[in-house]
């Protein structure tokens, strides 16, 4: 009888012998790293080293394709440092570095597989092709495998570099980019599998590739992707905190944003046949509205703990400071409107759509058109 | 039927705790933080004069945009945003403590019949018995439950997330401690101080110790945040306030000492890290404290937050040789001077102040063309992060000054100590510009074999002393003709010839050829005839070189390539000297480095509240946003169940659990 009303069984009951495996080989490989690297690092990284096991853990619990993403990255970027053997010439001479998973090799497959995702995305929707939109998934999926393999890689050719070099693959505007398609990738098939819809894909695709294509720019008319030392201010174990978590917020605004423009399509009748129902984009949008906003207000805070440390105050009104700030107003206006005055409808989703404007303006326009402290990622 | 009149603090009252009020707010807030990000803050106020013209210098001086976030008009709005806040909470608190307390047993069975999610079922159990099992369902659920006997059965009223009230208690109160943090560390205090007339901010450019107590902040000062600049071996025991057009001086309740200012490198030249060892001394002298700061790593002590913000050169002593460029002999005269330290020059060429400005011990410069990546997988890749940096080079010391003239006017110069390599030879550079925002133009000085810029300066002497010019001429004319044509007319002509283009270069260089030129001769044979002048030049300036070594007792120049250079080099580069802008170059010979250390000291007391309503804030966010509130009532009478549901929040996820309640209820009133 009791299974029958759908009791919630309690958390440990619910884990398979997958979860515990999976929670067993990030404890192993986070605690071998403490074990092996441990003198090189401070009292904050060890803590944010342990703090990691539990909260991969159950990040993996509560959305079991982490596991499997989790494992195949790690499996493959070890095989992929195997294959360096100390040695960063050989780049250029084993083959599945110079052709596969090198950190250059592997993200320009990830650009190369999330364009042919979002082709894939719009045939399937235009056709009405269950299985073309499946395939655009598994392009996805791949993309960010293949993506994280990438920025994994990276971070150990810092490292071969000069250890003094070395260090994690967030600082400058060529690896967030890659960050920031990631984490929307990432988000977008988290509510893909959650609402069994895979329509959206096509749109919100568009703004991953739109940054695939900025990416490629800026590496190959600007030769961004060279890994360059950190800067003192940024020598600090802050940013393994702040930039993360600021890119989930943009990543899932600009979600957001994308599902706004999805429910304008759906309201004029565009496509209306083929998305999902509007109450549907409606809700993904304000849980992905939901989820960067709470992101964002911790990054933020990080941020202006950070900034206590490397500028002398936790708050300067540098453009950066000042722009987030407006961003973070604007969705919190965003929110009030919805939760509080309970308003649904094509003005929200306007509103999702123009605050992405906003949020670019801050993460880009800020590096190119105003000065200040924060000027890590130039143009 | 007339609405009762409200009073006026009522509908002040009402305005105040309007969310549309609020928001109103929050856009206002957006837009004037914009103007902040738009229009650079804290610049010098001239660089605002230049750039806006004096109407509109004025007009935003008074709207005190050049320091938006300070300005009155701003702070109005962050306490107009305290009291919106304040009061949004002190009206909805009550009643949210209520709702958060109360399981709503009092609503009657025709009310839930209104409910929209209500769900009937029959049932052949008992009241009680249904109502224990459904009690242990919404229990399971994550409801609190209450059991409430009622006419001829029982009602459940069961609650779940509560604290979703709880996190917008959380949330605005954090928003309202932040608030007040900030503006604890703002400069309120000050600006109170300075409309009543207790302090004045300094303006003029003097030694701090003769800064009146009017424009001084004592100890006491409960925050600030000022900067200081400390050369190695000095201490400081104030920091500067930069307000407005002109700054305040903050009396630390220490003394600070720099012992050593260090900077690191990484092997490809980018500063890795900055250091200073600092001391600390009370104001009787005793040392306190000794510590190592550097960014990301500040100091604490005393509530004071001490920062390596910057650096700077702190006085480097130069040791210089000065040639003076116009004088026909190749003479230097020694010269000494310090970092931020005048040195007046008097000279043939008149009387200038040197105003050293800068020096730097590393120049780190690009001297190589961009590498394309190469055509195989790589540079489909976009080649490898690898970034081939051999180009990037440490070109050795350079220090900067200005040379100002007797009627006040001055060019900026930039020496490097140390020759660089352009096209395969060496040479002395110095570079000179008018205004700041230009780049430096350089000229280069070739460097003769034994590495120094003696010949050059030799040769120079020479070429500019008229006395020596027939004989020059006559020994380029002897060199130029056969022995048949010496002593006749041909040798006059270019002995003259000689002259006159010697004389023409020492008066103004290749311009001054060029000009005579276009003057004497027909255009269409302009070019011809320049050819044949530079030619003579050349020739002439290689028969100036062997005197130039004959009179210092030097063997005569090699016929070779490197001569060759020598003397084309020289000749560009006394061209250049025309349009150097300065009788004098300063060779840098020896230095001793004397380097300061930026600081910024800090004190916020607001800090730690901002930091508490920081985590007030994410936890009112995540229970606002991550807890549903949710009610259940069950009203259970013989053979009959009403189930109902309410939310502030119709979403999916309600809708759903609705759905999976209803089916409980069927499965067990069953």
């Amino acid at each position: 009888m009791e299974l029958a009303l759908n009791q919630p069984a309690p958390l440990l009951k619910r884990l398979s012998w997958f979860d515990w495996l999976f929670s067993a080989i990030v404890a192993v490989g986070g605690l071998y790293t403490l074990s092996r690297f441990g003198e090189y690092m401070d009292i904050y990284e060890k803590g944010i080293l342990l703090t990691a096991i539990p909260a991969i853990s159950v990040f993996g619990w509560f959305w079991k394709p982490f596991r499997v993403l989790f494992i195949v990255v790690g499996a493959i970027s070890l095989f992929s440092i195997s294959q360096y053997q100390g040695n960063l010439a050989r780049m250029e001479e084993a083959f599945f570095l110079k052709y596969l998973i090198s950190s250059q090799a592997a993200i320009m497959w990830m650009c190369a597989l999330f364009s042919l995702a979002t082709l894939s995305y719009w045939a399937g929707l235009l056709s009405r092709s269950e299985f073309t939109l499946k395939t655009a998934s598994i392009l996805t999926w791949s993309a960010v495998t293949l993506g994280f393999i990438g920025l994994m890689v990276r971070w150990y050719e810092s490292y071969l570099i000069g250890a003094d070099v070395g260090h994690i693959p967030v600082s400058n505007l060529y690896e967030v980019f890659v960050l920031f398609c990631l984490i929307t990738a990432m988000m977008y098939l988290y509510y893909e599998a959650l609402y069994k819809t895979r329509q959206l894909g096509a749109l919100v695709l568009l703004v991953i590739t739109a940054a695939v294509g900025f990416i490629l720019w800026y590496t190959f008319d600007r030769g961004a992707h060279e890994i360059q030392p950190l800067v003192p201010a940024l020598k600090s174990w802050w940013m393994k905190l702040h930039v993360p978590a600021n890119f989930i917020g943009y990543g899932s605004f600009s979600l957001s944003a994308m599902l706004g423009v999805g429910y304008l399509l759906a309201d004029r009748g565009i496509l209306a046949s083929r998305l999902p129902k509007q109450e549907v984009i409606d809700d993904m949008m304000y849980k992905s509205i939901a989820i960067g906003f709470a992101f964002f207000t911790i990054a933020t805070i990080l941020g202006a703990m950070w900034a206590a440390e490397a500028w002398g105050g936790y708050w300067s009104w540098d453009p950066k400071e000042t722009w987030a700030l407006i961003v973070w107003l604007n969705y919190a206006a965003w929110l009030h409107i919805r939760l509080v005055k309970g308003l649904r409808g094509p003005m929200l989703a306007w509103w999702a759509v123009i605050g992405l404007f906003v949020t670019t303006f801050a993460f880009l326009g800020v590096n190119m058109f105003l000065s200040g402290l924060h000027s890590y990622g130039t143009l | 039927m007339n609405t009762p009149p409200h009073s006026f603090g009522k509908s002040v009252f009402e305005l105040m705790s309007s969310m549309r009020f609020a928001i109103s707010l929050l856009s206002i807030l957006a837009i004037a933080s914009i103007i902040g990000t738009v229009l650079k803050q804290a610049e010098p106020y001239n660089n605002y004069l230049i750039q806006l013209g004096p109407f509109w210098f004025e007009v935003y001086e008074k709207l005190g945009l050049y320091d938006v976030y300070q300005a009155a008009w701003f702070l109005l709005i962050l306490a107009f945003l305290i009291v919106s806040v304040s009061v949004c909470i002190t009206r909805n608190a009550p009643n949210f403590a209520r709702e958060m307390k109360s399981f709503r047993e009092h609503v009657t069975e025709q009310s839930l019949n209104a409910f929209k999610h209500k769900h009937e079922a029959a049932t052949a159990h008992p009241p009680e018995a249904l109502a224990a099992s459904a009690q242990r369902y919404l229990e399971g659920q994550g409801y609190k439950v209450k059991n409430l006997p009622r006419e001829g059965g029982v009602l459940l009223a069961a609650k779940a997330g509560s604290w979703n009230r709880l996190g917008y208690f959380l949330a605005h109160s954090s928003i309202v401690m932040i608030l007040i943090g900030g503006l604890m560390d703002g400069n309120l205090i000050f600006k109170v101080q300075q409309i009543l007339g207790y302090k004045i901010i300094e303006t003029r450019d003097i030694p701090q110790s003769q800064v009146p107590a009017i424009s001084r902040l004592t100890p006491s000062n409960p925050s600030f945040r000022g900067s200081v600049q400390i050369p190695e071996g000095s201490s400081a025991d104030v920091a500067f306030l930069n307000v407005a057009d002109g700054y305040l001086v903050q009396e630390l309740p220490f003394t600070v000492g720099l012992k050593q200012f260090r900077i690191e490198h990484y092997t490809t030249g980018q500063p890795k890290s900055f250091e200073s060892d600092l001391e600390l001394f009370d104001h009787t002298g005793k040392k306190i404290r000794e510590a190592t700061i550097a960014v990301n790593h500040p100091l604490i002590h005393d509530g004071v937050a001490i920062y390596q913000a910057s650096f700077a050169d702190g006085g480097t002593r130069l040791t210089l040789r000065g040639w003076n460029l116009f004088s026909p002999s190749s003479e230097y005269f020694d010269v000494a001077g310090s970092v931020h330290q005048n040195t007046e020059l008097t000279s043939a060429a008149g009387k200038y102040t040197i105003e050293f400005t800068d020096f730097r011990p590393f120049n780190i410069e690009n001297m190589g063309g961009e590498v394309q990546p190469a055509g195989d997988t790589m540079s489909v890749l976009g080649g490898s992060p690898v970034s081939d940096k051999k180009h990037l080079r440490n070109v050795g010391p350079s220090f900067q000054y200005k040379l100002r003239d007797a009627r006040g006017q001055a060019l900026e110069f930039s020496n490097y100590m140390l020759p660089l390599e352009l096209d395969g030879r060496w040479y002395l550079m110095s570079g000179v510009r008018g205004s700041p925002n230009d780049a430096f133009r350089y000229m280069r000085m070739p460097l003769d074999a034994g590495g120094d810029i003696d010949s050059f300066m030799r040769l120079r002497g020479v070429l500019l002393n008229a006395a020596l010019r027939p004989e020059i001429a006559a020994r380029f004319a002897r060199q130029a003709l056969p022995e048949n044509a010496w002593n006749t007319e041909i040798e006059a002509k270019l002995k003259f010839s000689a002259t006159q283009v010697l004389a023409l270069f020492a008066e103004g260089g290749f311009q001054s050829l060029g000009k005579f030129i276009e003057d004497k001769v027909p255009a269409a044979e302009g070019e011809k005839a320049a050819g044949t002048y530079l030619r003579i030049l050349e020739l002439t300036a290689f028969e100036a070189l062997q005197i130039a070594n004959r009179q210092n007792g030097l063997p005569p120049p090699k016929v070779d390539d490197a001569t060759g250079w020598l003397v084309r080099d020289t000749l560009n580069s006394m061209s250049d000297m025309f349009v150097y802008g300065a009788p004098v170059y300063l060779q840098l010979a020896q230095y001793d480095e004397v380097k300061a250390s930026g600081l910024q000291l800090t004190r916020s007391p607001g800090k730690n509240v901002v930091y508490f309503g920081s985590l007030l804030l994410t936890l009112g966010v995540f229970f606002m946003l991550y807890v549903r509130e949710r009610r259940v009532w069950l009203r259970i009478k013989p053979g009959h169940a009403l189930l109902a549901m309410s939310s502030a929040k119709h979403t999916i996820d309600f809708e759903k659990e609705f759905l999976r309640h209803t089916q409980a209820l069927d499965t067990l009133a069953k």
